[in-house]
C-alpha cells in the first residue's frame, strides 16, 4: 500500500552530498578543538603522564611525540595520523587506543540500536493511539511513562530494577555481560525516558496531522481509520517525530555512562569515565571521535529520513 | 418517499463549546435529483458547509451532535446506518472536494497514488487502479498525465490540484458530489476553466453536485436551485432565476443588493501634479522576474486599482513601495523624492504618509493589544502627530469615522467579526493621517456585504479626507465600484492601464478581455448570455 521512496531526478543524491559536506566540515571543526584541548589546557606531557611522571620521563615524552615542534606541526601531523585510523597506544593497555574504543563501541552502538529501534516502534505506535483517541487508555499510559522518564533519576529506577529483578525475583542477572538476558535489564531502564519523551512528540504531532485538510480528504474517500492514522498521518508526523529521535539516540550514543556504569556493561561511555580517571588520554581523544563520528552520520542518516519522506524537502 | 437521490429532513447540528452549545444548522430541509446542481448560498457563519459535512460524516462528534432530522440516499437513512456500510458510501456513492486543494491533497504521497487509493479503498485491484488514474487524470485536463501520476501535490498549479482532487472524487463515479467552495482560493480564468469542467463531468455522468459557496457569480453559472442560508437558517429556496430576480427573504434581498459591481463607475478628474510617479520597477527573485518595469503616476485623492491573477506580481509591487522589499532598478517618486533611495532616517517620517491595510485582519492585528493600544501605537512611534493628552478623544472619533464606536476601545481583536476587524485595521492606517493607503486584497476575505460596506468606508475616506489608494485586488466587480484607474498586471508586465470606463468598458487587451470575460455575473441571465458567448467563441 504504502508506496516506495522516490528517488528522482539525482535530488536526493545532491541533498545527500550537500549534507555530507556539511557535517564533513564539522567534524573537522571537532578535530581542531580536541587536539587544541589536549594541547592548550597546559603541558601535554604533564596531561599524558602518570601524575608521579619525573623531569626526565616528561621531556623524553616530549621529545617521543614531537611536542616541542610548533603547534601547527604538531596539529598537522596528529591529524594525519587521525586520519589513518591512528590514535596513539593506551598507555594503560598497551593495545593501539583505537581498537580499545572501538571494541567497547560495538557494545554501546548495539545497546543504542536495540534501545532506540523498541523506543521509535512503541512511541510511534502508542503515540498514535494516543493521539486517535485522547484520554483513552493509550494517553493515560503514555502520560504516566513519561512522567516517570521525566521526574525519575536513571540510576535510581536501575538499582531498583537490580533489586526487585536480580536480587528477590531472581529473574535476571544483577551486571555484567555474557547472554541476552544480561542486556534486558540495561534496554528497560534506558528505554524509559526516551520513550516518555518520544511519545509525547508522536502524540501531538499526530494530534495535529489527524485534524489536518488531508485527513478529512482521506475520510470522505472511504479510507478506513488504520490506514488514516498509519498511512495518511503518520509519514506526516513524523517530521518532528525524527528530530527528537535522533537527539535521543545521540544521547545513547554518547555512551549511557550512568546506566552502564551500574550494569557493569563494557560500552563507551564506561571506557570514557574509566580512561578520565586513569589519564589514559590516547582513549579519551580516540572515543570523543569515534563518537561523534558516529553522530555525524546519524546525522547523515536522519536528514536521509527527512527528504524520503517528505517529498518537498527534496526539492 | 424516495423519489429525490437525496434528501436532508429537518437536520439540526450543534457543537458543544466551552461557551455553550452552538447550534450551526437549525430544522433545514432540502432535496437534491439526479443531474441536479443545487447550491448553498451563505456567508460566513451560515452554517452553509455544516450539512454537506453531515452528509459527509466528517462532522466530529464530539464536540458536534446532530440532534435532529435525517439524510436520506436513495431513501435510506445515513445517519442510523451502521458504521462500516455508512463508510462504503464516501467515496463510492458520495464524494466531496473542498475550497483549499493544497491542503487537503497529503503532501508526500504522489497524486497517483491519492487517486489510487480511491479507488482500491472500495476494492478495485492495484492493476485496473492504475490504468483507471491515468485515464482519470487525463480526462480532467492534467497535462503530461503519464508523468504527472508521479508528481507530489506541490508541483502543480491551484487550478491544477483542484482538477485532481476532481479526479480523485470522481474515480468511483459517485451519484453525488458535493463542492465546498470549490474554486474561491483560484484566479478568475481558472476558477472558469474548473467549473466548466464539473459542468460537462456532470453530463456525462449525470450525477448530482452540491455546491457550496458565498459567490452569487458561481450560483448563476452552474445552479439549477439555490438555498439560501443565515446563521444556520434555511430562509430561502426556488430556482436561480426566480431567487434572483424574485427575492422574498430581506436576507436575499440584502445579499444580492451587496453583490459589488454593479454601481456607477467612477469619472476620474482631469490628471495634474503626481503624488506618486513609478518609473520601470523591475524585481528579480534568481532567474524569476516578478516585475519586469513597471510605470504608473498617481494623483492625489485617487484610486489606483493592480488587478492580475497570482503571480502576476501585483503583491511585489506594493511590497516594494512599502520598501519591504528592494528594487533591483526603477524609482518611485513621492512628492518629487525617490522613495527607493531615501535613508532610514527620511523613511520613518514617510511611513506616515504611506500606510498599508492587508488581506487578514486577524493576523494583521496583534492579538493581546486592545483596540485602543492598536490605534494609538502610531503615536507611540510618531509623537508628534498628537500629545498624549488627546489620544483617547481621536481614537474614538476614528472609530466613529470607520463605524464602530468608542465603546469598542477596551476590546481585543478576537471580540469582532472580520469586518469590523478589516475596520479595525483602517483606523489604525488612518491614526497616521497618511496621504496614500496601499490595500493589498483587503476586502477579499470578507463577506460580500461586509466587503460592500467596507468598500464605502474607503471611498467616503478618499472624498472627504483626499487620501489616495493603490488597490491591489483580483475580484473585478469590486475593483468597478471603486477604483478611477485600473493597472492590469500579467507576469510581471502592465498590459493594460487606463481608467476605469475604458478598461471595463472598451478593454484594448485579449488579457484583460479575457479576465473580464471569466468574471462571473450575479444575474442568471446575463451570466447565461456570457457563457453562451463564450462557447461561441471556443467552438
Amino acid at each position: 500500500m504504502i508506496p516506495p521512496p522516490d528517488f528522482s531526478e539525482g535530488a536526493m543524491l545532491k541533498f545527500v552530498r550537500t549534507r555530507a559536506v556539511a557535517s564533513l566540515i564539522s567534524l573537522v571543526g571537532l578535530l581542531v578543538m580536541v587536539f587544541f584541548l589536549s594541547r592548550l589546557t597546559g603541558d601535554p606531557a604533564a596531561l599524558f603522564l602518570p601524575v608521579e611522571a619525573s623531569a626526565e620521563m616528561k621531556e623524553q615524552f616530549r621529545e617521543l611525540h614531537g611536542l616541542n615542534d610548533p603547534l601547527l606541526v604538531q596539529f598537522t601531523r596528529y591529524a594525519g595520523d587521525v586520519v589513518t585510523g591512528d590514535f596513539g597506544e593506551s598507555l594503560r593497555k598497551a593495545r593501539p587506543a583505537l581498537d580499545v574504543v572501538l571494541e567497547a563501541f560495538v557494545w554501546t552502538l548495539w545497546l543504542a540500536v536495540i534501545t532506540m529501534t523498541l523506543v521509535a516502534g512503541a512511541a510511534i505506535v502508542v503515540g498514535s493511539l494516543a493521539a486517535f483517541r485522547t484520554g483513552g487508555f493509550f494517553d493515560r499510559l503514555s502520560s504516566v511513562i513519561s512522567l516517570i522518564g521525566a521526574s525519575v533519576p536513571d540510576f535510581w529506577i536501575a538499582i531498583v530494577a537490580i533489586v526487585v529483578f536480580s536480587v528477590n525475583l531472581a529473574w535476571l542477572p544483577t551486571s555484567g555481560t555474557g547472554s541476552l538476558l544480561h542486556w534486558v535489564l540495561p534496554i528497560a531502564v534506558l528505554f524509559i525516558r526516551p520513550f516518555g519523551i518520544i511519545v509525547q512528540v508522536v502524540r501531538g504531532a499526530m494530534i495535529g496531522a489527524l485534524s489536518s485538510a488531508y485527513v478529512k480528504t482521506a475520510r470522505a474517500k472511504g479510507v478506513k481509520s488504520g490506514p488514516i492514522i498509519f498511512v495518511h498521518a503518520l509519514r506526516n508526523a513524523m517530521l518532528p517525530v525524527i528530530t527528537v529521535l535522533g537527539d535521543q539516540a545521540a544521547s545513547l550514543l554518547n555512551g549511557a555512562v550512568i546506566v552502564e556504569t551500574i550494569f557493569g556493561f563494557p560500552g563507551v561511555g564506561k571506557l570514557m569515565i574509566d580512561s578520565i580517571l586513569q589519564r589514559d588520554f590516547n582513549v579519551v581523544l580516540a572515543a570523543i571521535l569515534v563518537t561523534a563520528l558516529a553522530i555525524f552520520l546519524m546525522n547523515l542518516l536522519i536528514d536521509l529520513a527527512y527528504a524520503l519522506l517528505d517529498p518537498r524537502i527534496r526539492h | 418517499m424516495a423519489d429525490h437521490l437525496l434528501e436532508v429532513r429537518d437536520l439540526s447540528v450543534e457543537f458543544h463549546t466551552a461557551v455553550g452549545v452552538v447550534k450551526a444548522v437549525r430544522n433545514i430541509s432540502y432535496h437534491l435529483d439526479r443531474g441536479e446542481t443545487l447550491a448553498i448560498l451563505g456567508e460566513s457563519g451560515s452554517g452553509k458547509s455544516v450539512s454537506s459535512a453531515a452528509i459527509m460524516n466528517l462532522i466530529d462528534m464530539p464536540p458536534g451532535r446532530i440532534s435532529s432530522g435525517e439524510i436520506l440516499l436513495d431513501g435510506t437513512d445515513l445517519l442510523t446506518m451502521p458504521t462500516h456500510e455508512r463508510r462504503q458510501i464516501n467515496g463510492r456513492r458520495v464524494a466531496m472536494i473542498f475550497q483549499d486543494p493544497l491542503s487537503h491533497l497529503n503532501p508526500v504521497y504522489t497524486v497517483g497514488w491519492q487517486i489510487r487509493e480511491a479507488l482500491t479503498t472500495h476494492g478495485t485491484d492495484g492493476a485496473k487502479a492504475a490504468s483507471e488514474a491515468l485515464r482519470l487524470l487525463t480526462r480532467v485536463g492534467i497535462p503530461d498525465p503519464e508523468r504527472s501520476l508521479h508528481k507530489y501535490p506541490h508541483e502543480f498549479s491551484g487550478g491544477q490540484r483542484q482538477r485532481v482532487m476532481i479526479a480523485m472524487a470522481l474515480a468511483l463515479r459517485p451519484d453525488l458530489l458535493i463542492a465546498d467552495e470549490p474554486t474561491t482560493a483560484l484566479d478568475v480564468t481558472v476558477q472558469a476553466e474548473v467549473l466548466a469542467l464539473l459542468e460537462e463531468l456532470q453530463h456525462e455522468t449525470g450525477m448530482a453536485v452540491l455546491i457550496i459557496t458565498h459567490d452569487l457569480g458561481v450560483v448563476a453559472e452552474i445552479a439549477d436551485r439555490v438555498v439560501v442560508m443565515e446563521k444556520g437558517v434555511l430562509v430561502e429556496t426556488g430556482t436561480v432565476r426566480e431567487v434572483y430576480k424574485n427575492p422574498q427573504h430581506p436576507y436575499t434581498k440584502k445579499l444580492i443588493a451587496a453583490a459589488p459591481g454593479k454601481g456607477e463607475m467612477h469619472a476620474p478628474a482631469a490628471r495634474a501634479e503626481p503624488v506618486l510617479s513609478v518609473r520601470d520597477v523591475r524585481k528579480r527573485y534568481g532567474s524569476f522576474e516578478a516585475l519586469k518595469g513597471i510605470s504608473f503616476d498617481l494623483m492625489p485623492g485617487e484610486t489606483m486599482a493592480v488587478v492580475g491573477e497570482s503571480g502576476s506580481g501585483k503583491s511585489t509591487l506594493a511590497r516594494i513601495l512599502l520598501r519591504l522589499d528592494e528594487p533591483d532598478n526603477g524609482s518611485a517618486l513621492w512628492k518629487g523624492r525617490d522613495l527607493f533611495t531615501m535613508s532610514p532616517a527620511e523613511l520613518y517620517k514617510l511611513r506616515r504618509d504611506l500606510q498599508m491595510v492587508f488581506q487578514d485582519p486577524t493576523q494583521s492585528l496583534n492579538p493581546r493589544m486592545t483596540v485602543y493600544q492598536l490605534i494609538s501605537e502610531a503615536w507611540v512611534i510618531h509623537p508628534d502627530i498628537l500629545p498624549k493628552a488627546k489620544w483617547r478623544e481621536r481614537v474614538a472619533e476614528l472609530l466613529v469615522q470607520v463605524g464602530l464606536g468608542p465603546e469598542h476601545m477596551g476590546r481585543y481583536p478576537h471580540q469582532f467579526s472580520g469586518g469590523q476587524r478589516q475596520r479595525i485595521a483602517i483606523a489604525r492606517a488612518l491614526a497616521l493621517e497618511p496621504q496614500l493607503i496601499i490595500c493589498d486584497e483587503a476586502v477579499s476575505a470578507l463577506d460580500v456585504s461586509v466587503q460592500a460596506q467596507v468598500i464605502a468606508l474607503l471611498d467616503k475616506l478618499r472624498k472627504e479626507m483626499g487620501i489616495a489608494f493603490i488597490f491591489i485586488a483580483h475580484d473585478l466587480p469590486v475593483v468597478r465600484d471603486f477604483a478611477d484607474h485600473v493597472m492590469v498586471m500579467q507576469k510581471g508586465n502592465v498590459v493594460e492601464l487606463g481608467t476605469v470606463r475604458d478598461v471595463f468598458e472598451t478593454p484594448r487587451q485579449d488579457y484583460t478581455r479575457a479576465l473580464l470575460a471569466a468574471g462571473l455575473d450575479p444575474d442568471p441571465d446575463v451570466q447565461a448570455a456570457q457563457r453562451a458567448a463564450r462557447l461561441q467563441r471556443a467552438s
